[in-house]
């Protein structure tokens, strides 16, 4: 069985986000940079599915030359391969991201053959499109689900769950397909010391891609309003049990 | 939440482990109305001691940092937070074994019962380590883990028990006023608060708080790297938090320490990684702390390796997982000692800051004390603010220096090793003429000094029979036999020296008198065209420093003091200046270059260059004069530190070259030689017995057991006075003596020959040597004697052992070497009647 997953180099902010002068970006001058949590889920979905059926995992991003550290991360939880689909820099709208991934995963399957699955992340922890997963789906003529938190493989088929109000829809699909999945899917391992060391003699391809027009144009980021917070300390140690005991008692919950 | 008190005694700024050490160690000692400002929540206020690996080795090459961690760790078990697990240095390479056997050296030296031990020990102390990647381990069975976090609590609860101390969280400091030069008050996002006293604790974020005060404390926040692995299978069964010893893979720049069931990983050995104090991201803007940064994972590539090398056995395997990784950030300094007292540019203002946890309670209580009495027990020279001249205040200054720190941070540090980034910021006017003479440059305070010149290469032909050379390349390793022939030379005719790195301060005033003589132990009050050699004391009668000062006129002394001592003693002699303005220091160092002009021959150069009578009657020893050389009028000072006859030459700056050039010239064809600093500091000092401050002259030692007390003591108050007549009454209990080498040869047949820092101990058994207050005895100088053949050691001994009945000997790389007492208190082993400096 073999999966790609697609993932974006997003950067890893406190709970303040810091916005560049023109306001058209987050400032990543002090940042970290991590992929989304819906993708680590994907990441690590595909490593389990591989190491239950066998296959090979392919991890795939655009983004910056740099975007290569997060798919060692990736490499190094268990997947074998690494495409990065080189950009400049300059905004990559979710029709052209997917244009650019689709073209590339046709072009890597006419020499390393067809995946079974490709995995997304439902939406990217930064923009937050909801858009690329299907685009690709689209593109390479594809049945696709979304949002999806729970997977496993039955009969040959993909048999998928996604939540609906209290419940889940059940979606059973033959492969290949596309699915974009949801954090609290599984829970995603750290890479180990061994699997670090590995991953840095696994094989990274790049590739130049033809970017097409855009559609969307971001404008500018905004910081939502405020909502005031505000922080009473009750105190500190054993003084500040009386004062705890009173609210739990004003909450009800004793 | 409480208001701001509108006024505070002292305001501490940081309530990480340093900041609640200071606030203890101030209300144990009487002080109230304190005021902690911190900016983050507590107890993990985001600063550094929030994800320090929090490990103590106690043993360290530097007396005081020993000292001052041993205080620490006494501190630390008071308060319950210290787990003792012990410590292992590791070595992988023969020349880190070397170094360990130092590291044996000092920790006997210091007095800490460590162990060289065996690959097969190690692994029996630590099972997972491969014997086979390792050749040794130092052992040092006291070494331990603390709770930083916890420890900082129970200080600051401690002040605030004794009614001393009001804490203020998520409260951020915005500017420190300052009036007149001394601090009047501080801003903060919740109000103001006067008070005349700040001490900044605020580790990597330091000189940003410094600067609101127009101040400035050298430190740079740079990476250190950690990472968390886990589960370690291995640990399942502990129930602390560690339970085996740390181990330092030192020829890796790497720890790795147990947390529980998960094993730390930290690493000294990637680029330095240089973070401004102003682009630290805010807490808000933090993934997890401020001061832990998103961890740069390559620069640890090579570390997995190593680390998968060391324990393959725990390790390698899929199990276990990088659970947490970070750039974690920490102080280094230009010259890797911490910032501490107040500052030279505001009065009231004081930093405690770029201190490891092993050390944080034991400079709390150090600048407490300072803060309280002007004194700590400890010795605070080395870690003194006021060491800091302005060049090394500034941030590209501090910044270089930190970066090449970095990696000594677990290197093998050779105790004479140079700096090699911004270098050639001060030189002399000689300075072209030195390198014309390929002269070999160390740094002392900025200044670049020829340690000896390349050029006299040519004399060691003439002189290579009278000493052994060096063989052992640790031993040769920043010295050259060069040194041993420019002394000869020297002793048989002449030789002048740049002593351009002297600070220089001219005080004036019609109350000039007075205050030199409360400054200085003895007489100031000579006729004019005399100097005085003093040392200077503090309040306890321990030596703060000791200089010369001449007398230039009634009302006009000039004090020359040592380039490594001229901005602390500057603060000193600053710090007491009469309030009435009735006496005033200039500070001359930029304006005065100075030659030392020694030797038999030396008169007859002089005199050839100069109209006044420079015989012994018409210029005696200690006289000093105004005298035209050709057509340059200079200060011609007859003093010596080298042991022969001759003058300092002291130069307005702009005609040094000129005069550098006469003499040269009128030297020549008396066979006068440049000559470096290697033999006015090290070989012609110690065959004369002179001190060196920060060696031999230190806070733990006063003038009787230095061997500088004069037979009467003058009438007039001085500092330390009624301490130092105290202490005259009593017999001293150690005694400063040179001490000779009396046998080189090592065990493998090569010559040995130590540096300075070793420990002088029995030679029947190498027993450590202690006197009655707990002081050791070490080598405080080290170096050749070339005039007697000997090689020439200087320590304190306790008085029964300075008859030599009991022999002793001197350790060195975990041998003992035999030494003889050759002087017991002042006095010379070359010359001891001065003969050739007084005719």
């Amino acid at each position: 069985m073999n999966i790609l997953v697609c993932v974006k180099r997003v950067p890893d902010p406190g709970t303040k986000i810091e916005l560049t002068a023109d306001s058209r970006a987050v400032d990543t001058s002090k940042l970290g940079f991590t992929i989304s949590p819906h993708e680590e889920c994907a990441v690590e979905e595909a490593v389990q599915m591989i190491e239950e059926h066998g296959g090979e995992g392919t991890v795939l991003t655009l983004g910056l030359p740099e975007s290569d550290a997060q798919l060692r991360d990736a490499l190094a939880v268990g997947m074998e391969r690494g495409i990065l689909i080189e950009t400049d820099g300059s905004d990559w709208d979710p029709g052209q991201t997917a244009k650019a991934i689709a073209a590339a995963i046709e072009e890597d399957q006419t020499r390393h053959g067809p995946f079974d699955l490709l995995m997304f992340g439902n939406e990217s922890a930064d923009s937050g499109g909801f858009q690329v997963g299907i685009r690709v789906a689209n593109a390479l003529d594809l049945p696709c689900i979304t949002g999806v938190k729970s997977m496993e493989m039955e009969d040959g088929q993909l048999v998928c769950k996604r939540e609906y109000g209290d419940g889940w829809e059940v979606y059973k699909i033959p492969l290949p397909a596309v699915v974009t999945v949801k954090e609290g899917l599984n829970l995603p391992r750290h890479p180990s010391l061994r699997g670090t060391m590995k991953a840095k003699k696994k094989k990274i391809e790049f590739v130049q891609p033809e970017k097409v027009s855009a559609q969307l144009v971001m404008n500018r980021l905004r910081h939502p309003a405020e909502t005031s917070k505000e922080v009473e300390i009750l105190g500190e140690g054993a003084a500040a049990a009386p004062k705890v005991i009173e609210l739990l008692r004003k909450l009800e919950v004793l | 939440m409480s208001e701001l008190p509108k006024h505070a005694h002292a305001v501490i700024i940081g309530a990480g482990i340093v900041g609640n050490s200071v606030a203890c160690h101030l209300a144990k000692l009487g002080w109230k109305d304190l005021v902690l400002i911190e900016k983050g929540p507590l107890p993990n206020t985001g600063g550094s001691t929030g994800h320090a690996s929090n490990f103590i080795f106690p043993v360290d090459h530097s007396k005081e940092m020993t000292q001052v961690t041993l205080d620490s760790l006494k501190q630390f078990k008071d308060l319950g937070v210290f787990r003792e697990s012990g410590g292992i240095e590791l070595a992988r390479s023969e020349e880190r074994m070397q170094e360990l056997r130092r590291r044996m050296a000092s920790s006997k030296a210091w007095g800490i019962d460590s162990s060289l031990i065996s690959p097969n020990e190690v692994k029996k102390l630590f099972p997972w380590v491969d014997p086979d990647v390792i050749l040794g381990g130092f052992y040092t069975p006291s070494a331990g883990v603390v709770d930083s976090l916890r420890a900082g609590t129970l200080m600051r609860e401690k002040a605030i028990e004794l009614d001393a101390l009001k804490v203020f969280t998520n409260t951020e400091i915005t500017d420190i006023a300052v009036k007149q030069g001394r601090v009047s008050g501080i801003s903060t996002t919740r109000g103001e608060i006067s008070t005349e006293i700040v001490v900044i604790c605020c580790g990597v974020w330091s000189p940003r708080i410094a600067r609101m005060a127009g101040a400035s404390i050298s430190l740079s926040p740079v990476v250190h790297q950690m990472i968390d692995v886990g589960p370690i299978a291995e640990f399942e069964d502990c129930t602390e938090e560690i339970e085996y010893p740390v181990l330092r893979d030192m020829d890796k720049f790497m720890y790795e320490r147990q947390v529980g069931r998960n094993l730390e990983i930290g690493s000294y050995a990637h680029r330095p990684i240089i973070v401004r104090p102003d682009d630290i991201p805010s807490i808000e803007a933090s993934k997890l702390s401020p001061t832990e940064m998103p961890f740069t994972k390559d620069d640890f590539d090579p570390q997995l390796e190593d680390a998968m090398e060391l324990l393959p056995e725990m390790l390698d395997k899929d199990e276990v997982e990088i659970q947490y990784s970070i750039n974690g950030l920490l102080s280094l300094t230009p010259d890797g000692e911490p910032i501490i007292g107040e500052t030279a540019e505001v009065k009231g203002l004081w930093s405690c800051a770029a201190i490891w946890i092993k050390e944080a309670p034991g400079f709390g209580r150090m600048i407490a004390e300072w803060m309280t009495d002007g004194i700590s027990e400890i010795d605070n020279h080395g870690v003194d603010i006021s060491r800091l001249y302005e060049y090394a205040r500034t941030e590209n200054f501090v910044e270089s220096r930190a970066e090449e720190a970095f990696n000594k941070t677990y290197g093998i540090v050779h105790p004479n090793e140079q700096w090699g980034m911004s270098r050639g910021l001060r030189v002399s006017p000689f300075y072209a003429r030195e390198k014309d003479l390929n002269a070999e440059f160390y740094e002392t305070a900025g200044w670049e000094r020829p340690y000896w010149y390349n050029s006299n290469q040519k004399l060691l032909e003439e002189f290579s029979d009278r000493m052994p050379d060096r063989t052992q390349e640790w031993d040769a390793r920043w010295w050259s036999p060069i040194i041993k022939a420019e002394h000869l030379a020297m002793r048989e005719r002449a030789a002048m020296f740049d002593l351009t790195a002297f600070a220089v301060f001219d005080i004036k005033g019609p109350g000039a008198l007075d205050y030199v003589q409360k400054m200085a132990v003895n007489q100031m009050d000579v006729r004019v065209g005399r100097s005085v050699y003093t040392p200077l004391l503090n309040d306890r009668a321990n030596i703060k420093t000791d200089l010369t000062i001449m007398r230039l006129g009634d009302d006009f002394f000039r004090v020359v003091t040592g380039g490594s001592d001229g901005s602390r003693d500057k603060k000193w002699f600053s710090d007491h200046l009469p309030d009435d303005h009735s006496a005033s220091l200039a500070d001359m160092t930029s304006a005065v270059c100075t030659i030392g002009l020694w030797g038999p021959r030396s008169r007859e150069i002089i005199q050839s260059l100069t109209k006044t009578d420079m015989s012994h009657e018409g210029f005696p020893f200690g006289s000093v004069q105004e005298i035209v050389l050709d057509r340059i009028r200079v200060h011609a000072l007859r003093i010596s530190y080298v042991g022969d006859l001759g003058w300092e030459i002291h130069i307005p700056m702009e005609y040094g070259q000129f005069v550098w050039d006469l003499l040269w010239e009128a030297g020549q064809p008396l066979g006068l030689i440049p000559s470096g600093i290697g033999v006015y500091g090290t070989t012609g000092r110690l065959e004369k017995g002179y001190r060196l401050y920060g060696a031999e002259l230190d806070a733990d030692h006063n003038p009787l057991e230095a061997g500088l007390a004069r037979p009467k003591v003058k009438s007039q108050n001085f500092i330390g006075k009624e301490a130092y007549l105290e202490a005259r009454e009593k017999e001293p209990d150690a005694i400063m003596c040179t001490l000779t080498v009396e046998d080189h040869k090592s065990a493998s047949g090569e010559l040995r020959f130590m540096l300075g820092g070793e420990p002088i101990v029995t030679l029947s058994d190498g027993k450590r040597i202690v006197d009655r207050h707990g002081r050791s005895s070490y080598v405080t100088s080290a170096g050749e004697g070339p005039s007697l053949g000997k090689y020439i050691l200087m320590a304190y001994l306790p008085p029964e052992y300075v008859n030599n009945d009991n022999a002793l000997a001197v350790e060195y790389f975990s041998e003992l070497f035999p030494v003889r007492v050759a002087v017991a208190g002042g006095g010379s082993l070359f010359d001891p009647d001065n003969e050739r400096m007084l005719k």
